[in-house]
This record gives C-alpha cells, structure tokens and sequence, in this order.
C-alpha cells in the first residue's frame, strides 16, 4: 500500500467547512447531514400526517368537503393512502431513524471527527432530496399521485388502463428507487464507519446499543434491497416500455412482483424497528440509572432477528396463491421470529426492574414505545398463522396490526430520540412541561385511533375502500370510524405543542451544557452543539469500558462515561 | 512465509482463456448436460479464478468472504423460496393457467391479454388462484 | 475540498476503509443482479418455449466480449500491481488499457443490439427478450459507470496521487466481469 497523501491534518483548525448558506449546500459534516435528513423526515411527516387527516376524514365523512382540501374522489383517496404509506415508511421512517440519527450518532459515538466518506454522505441526501422532490412532484402531475398502494401489485401498478395514475405510477417507482440508492449510499458509510473508525479502546462491546442497531439495520437493508430494485426496473419497463415481466399474457408472473417486493418489505420492517429499539435501550439505561440486563443477549438476539427476518415474507402473500406448502413454512418461521423479538423486550423490562427510573419525557416516550410495540408484536401473532390470516388478511385488523408497529417506530422512537440528543444537537434544553403534555396527547389519541381499527377489521372492514357506508352490512360502525378520525384530528393538534416547543426551546431555553442527562457515551464529553471534528484533534477520546456502566459498585457517582480512565 | 504475495497473474489470465474455450466449445458436442455443465460449471471456476486471485479474496480477512458469502446465502434463500411458485406452473391446489397457455403457444405475440381456456393436464383446477393476479397484500 | 476526517485513517476491522467499503457494495450488487438473473432463471426454465429466442443471440459475439472482459480484468489486476509498487504512471497506463477493454465491449454490445434491434428484437419483444436487455443493459450501466470511474482514478493515479484507489477500481471491475461470467452461459450458451 502506498503511503497515505500529504494533505493529513497539517492545521487542525483551518479547516472549518463551507460558512454561511453555502454550508447547507454543500457541507459534508455529518452533523448538517443529519439534520438536512432531520429536517426533511420532519416536513415529510407533516406531509403524510395531513395526507391520513383528509382520507380519514373521507372515511368518517364520506363524500362531504374535507376542510382544507375538498371533496376526496375515490381516485383521490387511493392516492392519499398510497402516497400516506409510501412516504411514512420511506420519507420518514428511514431518513429520520437510520440517516438523520445515524448520521449524527454514529460517529460521536464512536468517537471519530466525522464518517469515513463524508462526500459519499452528502451525496447520499442529495441524492435522497431529490427523491423527495421526485414523489412530492408526482402529486401535481395530471393523473394525480400513484394510486396502485404502497404494494404496487402489477397489474394495477403496471398497467396505466387500470390505475388511472400512470405518470404517477412511473415518479413512484423512480422516486422510491432513488431513495434506495441514498440508503445504499449512506448504509456503507454507517458499515464502514462502524467496523473501523473507532476509538481506540473501543471494543465491539463497548459499543452502544443505537450505533449496533442502525449499523445492522443498514446491513439488512443492503442485502434485500437488491431483488427488489432489479424488480422496480423491471416494472417501470412494464410501465413506460411495455415489457410483461409481471404480465403472464407475456411470459411473465406479477408473484414474482410480489415476492421481489416482500423480500425485501418484511427485513424491511426490521430496518425501521432495529434502530427504533437501540435509542429505546440508551434511554432506557440512562434514566433507570442502571446497566443494560444482557447486552451480548440483545446484540445476539437482534443478530438473530435479522437472520430469519429474511425467512418469514411470504406471510404477506398468504392468500395471493403461493403454495400452501411454502405457506406452511412461513407460518412456522413467522411465529419463531417473535422469540428473539421477545427477548429484546424482556432485556429492556429486566434492565428497568430495580432501577432508580426517571420519568423524564424521552423516557415516557421509551416505555411508551414498549408497551405499545407489545401490543403490535402480539397482533402480529394472529397473522403470522395462515390459517388466521385468511381471515383477516386486507382487513382493518391488519392496518391497525402494522400501525401498532410502525407509530412506536417512527414517531414515538422519534421523538424518544429527539427530545434526549436534542440538547446534544442545539445546545438547549426542551421544556419538559410542555414534553409531557405533547407526550400524553400524542399516545393517548394514538390508542383511539387504533384500537376500535382492530375492532372493525374483526367484523369486517376491508382495507383501501374508499366508503364502508356502501356496505350495508357495515355500516352500523360508522360512529367507530368516526371517533378514530376525530382521535386522529386530536392528536394532530397536539403536534403544534411539539412545533412550539421546539421553536420556544431554540430561541431560549436553557444552555444545555455538555452532559446535562448524565449518560455514559462519548457524544457527551464535547460541547453541545458539537463543533466540526467533533473534538479537537489532539483530544480525541480513547475508550475503557462498555457505554452502561451505571450505578457501579465501589464508585460515587451513578454514572461512568466511557472516555475517563480507569 | 517465502512464497510472493501475488499469484501467478499471466497464468490465471491464461487459465481463464484456455477455460472460456472449452465453454464455447461444449455445446459443439451436442449433449445438453455436457453443455451445461462445462458453460457453467466452467463460469463458477472462472469466477473463482476472478474473485480469489485478481480480487485477492484469498488473502482478505475473512470478514470479507463472510460478507460475500451472506450474500450468495441469500440469492439461494431467494431461490429456493420464489422458484416453486414463479418457476412452476401449477402445485398444492393451484394451477397457473395463462402461464401454461403461453408455453402452448410458443412464443406469445405482444399485447395480447385475454382469457385463455385452461389447459388439460392439472388434475385441480378447484384450487385457489388459477392465476396470480390478486389484489393488493398488507 | 475538506481534508481526509481522521476517522478514514483508522481501521479496527484489519481491512483499510476503502477496501472494506467496496466489499459492501460487492455485496449490494450481487443481490441486485442476484435477484434480477434468479428472476430470469425462474422464468426460463418454466418457459421452454423461449428456447426459440435465445437461439438468436450469437454465441462467437458474446464469447468476443467475454474475452474482451477477461482481459481488461487481467490489465487491471496489472496497474494494481503496478500501484503496489509505487508506480502511478504504470498503474494509470493499465488503467487506461482496461477502459480500451471497456469501451471495446461496450461497441460489440452495441453492434450486436443495433443487429438484433434490425431484425425485430425488441424489449417488448418476448419474455425472453426483455430480461435479455434488462440484465445486459444494467450491466452496461455498471460498464460505463465503472469505466467514468476508472478514467478519474487513472488521472490521480498518474501523477501519483491516491494510489490505494487503484486496487478499489480494480476490485469493482472484477466483480463486473465476474457477473458477465455468469451473464455469457445464460444468455448465450445454455439454449
């Protein structure tokens, strides 16, 4: 190998970034990354948020004005809950967990002045705003947003006679497939980063929970998104070209549009949970003042977990005609999976027990994520067994199944994690009075949304209609509907609180200091906000032991960061 | 150890060469099988040849092969769960009928969408989902 | 242009950073191509009766372009010899030999579509015909975009800059060839 080239941190400090607008622009820091995605999956939310606020109101109101936007058409209404999905899962889910929090963690946790190839970070979120521009854009163009759901089966996806949306349909498949290439981008830079730029002293088991997770989520997200881009070239041919790769007239199988789907949907899932969890745990550990009760079990429950998460997606297709035979297989795999998932929620439980707990608000929003994730986990069980599934299969059960997972991950993971690191990234603390509030009339209306939705799948109510009111036999439901939509508005509401707070806390809240929730992990021995190069080169931090070592034996304090030596 | 870091790079081109026209020439036999087995049993050794030698896999830390390795693991995962149902055109209870179709009629022209008789043969035709076109999953 | 952070200097895995991370990509990209070729094999071998078709593609052309690739990874496999050694200049005169390699496969291919395209076989053609194109266009894509690559790390290389790329570029278009290996059989003898 040859010798490294000259230009090695000669000045130190010469080298600040790009100053003024221009930092936004073309800044490769992780620290503005991370909150370019931040930022971004934010407004996204915004997005998709309204988005469920007007085909709920549909659903609860059908045919009346939604205020704000109008009568929905029924063509409308497929757009809205497609779009809903599509940009929840990857416009906001993924940015926010995996790059704005991994972007901005990773390398303070590790201990490094930034990610190894920070030009492929910033190209990655150029690459992934323009995804954002792409799908928001397809919302205009004549014809409306792709109306096929978030599934795109061919040959509805496919075929522009059937989904009545066929420039949408195309932005669809290319918007989404320019977020993949961002996330492929950004995920060898978090691999990378992980495996080798770490401080010395760091061992694999010193490292924290949230960098293992987003580190493994990033890695499955690699490895099964392959099929399914070779699988979004193929239909956007079926689409602009007229090729029949799903077309069976043509030689071609949609089943094989929903197997590349699937393939890669369910890890999918667990991309989104993985890091969901690690910033649950770090929490968790933090305010129960208390070591993490088994982290070589949860690192290698959560290994296990992404294994056989590539074993268990035909469960999505139970009824779609595979063969009962492969159904089997897959209900027995799908049950399996909820034994290491288990595992990680008993290691949290065992970590709280007998802990000295802090009921600050990123830890309400930690126990709230348990609970609530619970109850999703044990709804999955029911649909996890084919037989069950039959039944329930496309039902409301299902959605209300998938949003008991998905609201924990993406939005009360989120903002676990935002109201702990928000002191670390803005240098202010929030007010936690308003926290609380926001807090509870988050998760409470979330539960009056969902749980009647379990209800209604049971007894009957398809997904994607556009009115249950045309169902005679549904119809005596309506008042549920009605109060999960008004819960919806309600919750809704309670956001302005968070956007308050945020902006109150910005402006003047109190100075954060460095380490002002006293946790164990390198990014709080530097300043908050955290300078560019994270330390000054000659004080970068050299690590002795794990991330909790909590309430130590034989010391004072309760806490023993990892930087100081022995 | 004495022995050069690099192998014998002339020599592997020249091994893949020699080995790209023993591929070409299998078919000139005429036995399917032997065809098929020299075209690809021929490509896994070539690729091998590729992948240790010019990609130095071999003297790479084995995380690397791991790494490479999990992906193949899953391309066959991949197989082994899609093939029975894209691959085969009928199964437990259930027969793909425009699939067995088009095979019968060779080639199919473009744009050609309508229904097709279903074809004899397939004991079942009372399973679920003749044809996969079903609507959307969760 | 910022400097290097420290963080790419450091190397807890035993693999240097650049190295490590051209692995992962190998292993995105063979999912990718893994998918879309299992994909076809599936189809392939449920549908015999494209046996018609793939007697069209014209085995002397992709035995060409085979050899064309095989030898462009033999010269890329030199200049990373020759970067080892501490010599750009070398090492970027093997570089360049390999984009020839490149390019040449990249004229073949177009000859041989531009043929098949005259004698009606399109994309929309038949099953057969749609992977066909699918699978070597994205190889093509891959081609290309490793040859633009390569022709930027050729210019450091031969003034003596940011050598260790080198043997990264090389990795990439081995792996290229690897997957036209695989692609030769499929699409040209196996009929």
């Amino acid at each position: 190998m040859t010798a490294e080239p000259a230009h090695a941190h000669a000045h130190p400090h010469a080298d600040h970034g790009p100053q003024g607008i221009l930092k936004y622009l073309w800044s490769t820091d992780h620290k503005v990354i991370a909150m370019q995605y931040l930022f971004t999956g934010m407004f996204m939310a915004l997005v998709g948020g309204l988005m469920a606020y007007v085909f709920r109101m549909q659903e609860a109101f059908p045919g009346r004005p939604v205020p704000g936007f109008g009568v929905v058409s029924p063509g409308q209404y497929n757009a809205l809950i497609t779009n809903h999905g599509s940009i929840m899962i990857f416009w906001v889910a993924m940015p926010v967990l995996i790059a704005a929090f991994g972007n901005f963690l990773i390398p303070l946790m590790i201990g490094a002045d930034d990610m190894v190839f920070p030009r492929i970070n910033r190209l990655s979120y150029q690459v992934f705003l323009l995804s954002v521009i792409v799908i928001l854009a397809s919302q205009f163009v004549p014809g409306g947003g792709f109306g096929g759901a978030w599934t795109a089966y061919p040959p509805l996806s496919a075929n522009g006679n059937y989904n009545l949306t066929p420039i949408g349909a195309s932005m669809w498949v290319i918007a989404v497939a320019l977020e993949f290439v961002a996330f492929l981008l950004g995920g060898i830079n978090f691999i990378t980063t992980l495996m080798n730029a770490r401080a010395p002293g760091m061992k694999a088991y010193d490292i924290p929970m949230a960098c293992w997770m987003i580190v493994i989520a990033s890695i499955l997200f690699m490895l099964s998104v392959g099929p399914l881009i070779a699988g979004a070239g193929m239909l956007l041919f079926d689409q602009l070209v007229g090729t029949g790769f799903f077309n069976p007239a043509k030689g071609g199988d949609p089943i094989l549009w929903q197997h590349l789907f699937w393939f890669f949907g369910h890890p999918e899932v667990y991309v989104v949970l993985l890091p969901a969890v690690g910033f649950v745990i770090d929490i968790v550990a933090v305010f129960a003042r208390k070591k993490l009760f088994g982290y070589k079990t949860m690192l290698y429950s959560v290994v296990g977990i992404g294994i056989l998460s590539f074993f268990v997606w035909a469960h999505h297709q139970f009824i779609a005609g595979i063969d009962p035979r492969m159904a089997d297989i897959f209900t027995i795999t799908t049950l399996l999976i909820s034994i290491p998932v288990a595992e990680l929620v008993l290691v949290i439980i065992a970590t709280l027990y007998g802990g000295s707990i802090q009921f600050t608000t990123p830890m309400l929003w930690a126990l709230a994520f348990i609970f609530e994730f619970m109850i999703g986990g044990v709804t999955g069980i029911y649909l996890g067994a084919s037989g069950a599934d039959s039944y329930l299969h496309d039902t409301y059960f299902v959605l209300a199944h998938f949003h008991y997972t998905f609201f924990p991950i993406a939005i009360i993971a989120n903002f676990a994690a935002f109201t702990f690191w928000f002191p670390k990234m803005f240098g202010k603390m929030m007010d936690e009075r308003l926290g609380k509030i926001h807090f509870w009339g988050t998760v409470i209306p979330f539960n009056c949304i969902f749980i009647p939705l379990f209800i209604l799948g049971l007894n009957g109510d398809q997904r994607r209609v556009y009115s249950h009111m045309n169902f005679p036999e549904l119809q005596w439901m309506q008042p549920a509907r009605i109060f999960a939509t008004m819960s919806l508005v309600v919750l809704l509401l309670f956001q302005l609180v968070f956007l308050y707070n945020v902006v109150k806390s910005l402006r003047s809240g109190p100075k954060a200091g460095k380490n002002p929730w006293r946790s164990n992990t390198l990014e709080w021995t530097t300043e908050s906000p955290p300078p560019h190069g994270n330390w000054p080169p000659d004080q970068m931090p050299t690590v002795y032991r794990g991330p909790y070592e909590y309430a130590h034996p034989g010391r004072d304090e309760d806490y023993w960061p990892q930087n100081l030596p022995a | 150890m004495s022995e050069t870091h690099h192998p014998n790079y002339p020599k592997i081109y020249l091994t893949l060469v020699i080995l790209l026209a023993i591929s070409v020439a299998g078919p000139l036999v005429g036995i399917r099988w032997v065809t098929l087995i020299a075209a690809f049993g021929i490509a896994v050794v070539k690729a091998d040849l590729v992948v240790q030698n010019f990609m130095h896999l071999k003297t790479e830390r084995r995380i690397a092969k791991y790494v490479l390795g999990a992906a193949l693991a899953l391309m066959a995962l991949f197989w082994f769960g899609i093939a029975p149902d894209v691959m085969e055109h009928h199964g437990d209870n259930w027969v793909n009928d425009a699939a067995i179709a088009a095979t019968a009629r060779g080639i199919a022209p473009p744009g050609e969408h309508e229904a097709r008789p279903a074809a004899p043969g397939g004991a079942d035709s009372t399973g679920a989902a003749a044809t996969p076109s079903s609507g959307p999953g969760k | 242009m910022s400097s290097r952070p420290i963080a790419t200097t450091r190397s807890a895995s035993g693999i240097p950073t650049g190295r490590l991370a051209i692995w992962w990509v190998l292993a995105s990209e063979i999912v990718i191509f893994g998918g879309l070729i299992a994909s076809y094999i599936m189809h392939r071998l449920g549908h015999p009766e494209w046996a018609n078709a793939t007697a069209v593609t014209k085995t002397w052309i992709g035995a060409t372009n085979t050899f064309v690739l095989l030898s462009s990874s033999f010269t890329a496999v030199l200049a990373h010899q020759a970067a080892e050694q501490g010599n750009g200049p070398r090492a970027a005169r093997f570089l360049r030999m390999t984009i020839l390699g490149a390019l040449t496969f990249l004229t073949i291919k177009s000859f041989e579509w531009g043929h098949e395209l005259s004698e009606g076989y399109t994309v929309t053609t038949n099953g057969f015909w749609s992977f066909y194109y699918t699978a070597c266009g994205l190889h093509a894509l891959h081609v290309i975009a490793g040859a633009v690559i390569m022709a930027f790390i050729a210019r450091d290389a031969a003034k003596n800059r940011e050598l260790q790329r080198v043997e990264l570029i090389g990795i990439y278009w081995h792996f290229v060839d690897v997957v036209w290996i695989f692609l030769f059989p499929l699409l040209y003898i196996a009929k």
